[in-house]
């Protein structure tokens, strides 16, 4: 009701966040691919309640193993089952569920490495130099062949130490956040270098505000719409980057299945079944699709250029 | 600018050295020992000769200056020594594979050929399809064919190359049996019909390689233009009543490409770590494979080596993105 209203003539404050809605939801590409990972979380999330076939189970009997084992998609199984007789459907949902965690683990501690180097380089001067030839260093690395050295170095004693899912889970995440911060620290960097020399940072600090509280409301607001960009693409590249590790059968181990394993798995009996690959496939597919179109939309919606026009 | 380069240079040379110390320790301190290959049966003195023989026995200083001196003298030596038949290497130790006791940068070289033809064929078709495409994408701003490039450079972008070449192998080499889904590294190009084949079993490999990176490349390549079309002096070109053709060749075209060859060169050590993904795919006898094997068989030599390697490419090419930079852009400065 106040929303007619509002607009021109209130002297209420708009909520720069409202502008930015207002920007991403015109934005087509944006709000399908947000329709899109909305719906692949949901059905990964509530799709378990929906459809209880344990993604684990086995027939017991070899002869009705035998029987359900490369079954073609039909009514009792949508997406048909696997060399062992398990229901893919199943273990669509469960892997799923690990990609999707994989990625936003992995993107929040990218994120939160990322914001803190930027931060702590824009800030404070003498760690400028240090931070940012480590963060050089770091884009100096292959990323790839590191990442796979790595997991095959501390697979093992990480599975050993804290249980195989755990273990492997924990690695493969930190290995993926450790290695994707950079790009996130130097456009904070970038960042807070410029607001450090604006007015009401100058005027917080005349006033006696200690440089946490500085950096806690002053500066962390302002850098979190460039912050909330690299997060969209650094959450896309860790499930492709999880993706790909699996794949290359240097991910999860087998009876823990996420898409990429699915796909690395299908991979084999591709000439006979190749919806065993088809839907893993689509799956990490769409959702990268969805996540780079809502960072294509929320770039532009938080572009101040953009939005005073 | 020759200071700069230099300077630059001899930048690289910590650089590289520091990159190889983290990878020799990050390898060398990992907990899982190599020597975990070995069988329990064997008695422990049999083990600790095995070891001294593998050179595993030293510490991590000496090992790490040890391969550092393999790596930057004696190879190099040997190098000379195949191309030019002298003796320079003698008798020094080279690097050896654990797996295969061969020399590790024999394995290398046998390989490199392969990544690179596949790798560059890709590159360079990539290139030639997204700059057009970007270009005229720029040029004609929210025109269907911008709305239709857009789109599919996204799509591009978005699939990964191991679906998509699981997906090309489905359709073309299983279902359709026009291309093979593997890749013989046994094939010798001879006569017309071998070269022939050897297209034909590029052609898969090469069109993902291609597709993936003509999506990035475009989208960069559109929005390099689409800056430079909204500058003054592309505005003066046209009042002073020039062609449009030299308005959008000469005046934009030329300054949009400076940031876009910039990143084709920045580029070029990301195809060689994707390599490693289609390689897989297609079975291709590559480095990439060659590294897959060897962290499947712990083959410490092997994995430092390749690695430091893949380093040594990104730093290289970022060399040379910096340098082409100064070149092209008479802007900037470095004094």
């Amino acid at each position: 009701m106040t929303d007619t209203n509002a607009g021109a003539f209130s002297d209420r404050a708009h909520s720069p966040w409202a502008g930015v809605w207002r920007k991403f939801r015109h934005h087509v590409g944006a709000m399908v691919g947000a329709a899109v990972l909305i719906l692949l979380i949901l059905a990964v999330l509530v799709g378990p309640w929906l459809w209880q076939i344990d993604p684990a189970f086995i027939e017991p009997k070899a002869a009705d193993m035998m029987r359900t084992r490369n079954l073609a998609p039909s009514l009792a199984h949508p997406m048909g089952t696997d060399q062992l007789g398990r229901d893919t459907l199943a273990r669509m949902l469960a892997g799923g569920k690990v990609s999707l965690a994989v990625g936003l683990v992995a993107m929040a501690i990218a994120i939160l490495v990322g914001t803190a180097v930027g931060v702590l380089a824009g800030f404070v001067r003498w760690l400028d130099g240090p931070l940012m030839r480590l963060t050089d260093f770091f884009l100096a690395l292959p990323l790839l062949p590191l990442l796979l050295v790595m997991v095959m170095l501390f697979r093992d004693a990480l599975a050993g130490a804290l249980g195989i899912e755990l273990g492997t889970f924990l690695l493969i995440v930190g290995a993926i956040g450790l290695t994707s911060w950079m790009q996130a620290a130097r456009v904070v960097r970038g960042e807070v270098l410029a607001l450090k020399e604006r007015e009401f940072v100058l005027a917080a600090r005349s006033i006696g505000t200690p440089p946490l509280r500085i950096i806690l409301t002053h500066i962390l607001p302002n850098v979190l719409s460039p912050v909330m960009v690299a997060a969209t693409l650094g959450f896309a590249s860790a499930i492709i980057t999880e993706s790909a590790l699996s794949f290359l059968g240097l991910g999860f181990p087998p009876d823990f299945p996420t898409w990429g394993r699915l796909l690395y798995e299908g991979v084999e009996y591709m000439q006979m079944e190749p919806n065993r690959v088809l839907f893993p496939g689509l799956a990490i597919s769409l959702t990268v699709l969805g996540i780079n179109y809502i960072g294509d939309g929320l770039r532009d919606a938080l572009d101040p250029r953009q939005r005073l026009r | 600018m020759l200071t700069y380069a230099l300077r630059r240079l001899l930048l690289a040379i910590p650089t590289l050295l520091l990159i190889s110390l983290f990878i020799f320790l990050m390898v060398d301190l990992a907990p899982g020992s190599p020597m975990s290959e070995i069988p329990r049966s064997i008695p422990p003195e049999t083990r600790a000769r095995m070891i001294a023989a593998l050179g595993a026995d030293q510490p991590v200083f000496v090992r790490y200056l040890l391969w550092l001196k393999q790596f930057f003298v004696v190879e190099p030596a040997y190098l000379i020594d195949g191309w030019f038949g002298t003796s320079l290497g003698g008798d020094q130790q080279r690097i050896l594979s654990w797996q295969s006791r061969a020399p590790v940068f024999d394995v290398i070289g046998d390989r490199l050929g392969r990544t690179m033809t596949v790798v560059g064929a890709g590159y360079v078709i990539a290139a030639a399809i997204a700059l057009p495409i970007g270009i005229y994408s720029a040029y004609r701003q929210y025109s269907w064919f911008d709305q239709l490039g857009t789109f599919v450079a996204m799509i591009g972008y978005s699939v990964p190359t191991f679906f998509t070449g699981v997906l090309l192998i489905v359709i073309f080499a299983v279902n359709l049996g026009w291309f093979p889904s593997y890749y013989d590294a046994s094939l010798k190009v001879k006569d017309f019909a071998s070269l022939s084949r050897q297209v034909w079993q590029m052609a898969l490999p090469v069109t993902v390689i291609a597709l993936f990176h003509a999506a990035e490349i475009s989208r960069y390549t559109r929005s390099s233009m689409l800056d430079t079309l909204g500058q003054d002096y592309v505005r003066t070109a046209r009042a002073k009543g020039a062609l449009e053709q030299t308005v959008v060749i000469k005046h934009a075209l030329r300054n949009a490409m400076i940031p876009v060859i910039t990143v084709l060169a920045l580029g070029m050590p990301s195809i060689f770590g994707g390599s490693i993904i289609v390689e897989q795919v297609f079975k291709i006898n590559g480095i990439g494979g060659a590294l897959i094997g060897a962290i499947v068989a712990s083959d410490l030599p092997m994995v430092q080596t390749l690695t430091f390697i893949f380093a040594a490419l990104i730093v290289f090419f970022n060399l040379v993105a910096d340098l082409l930079y100064g070149m092209m852009d008479p802007r900037i400065r470095y004094d």
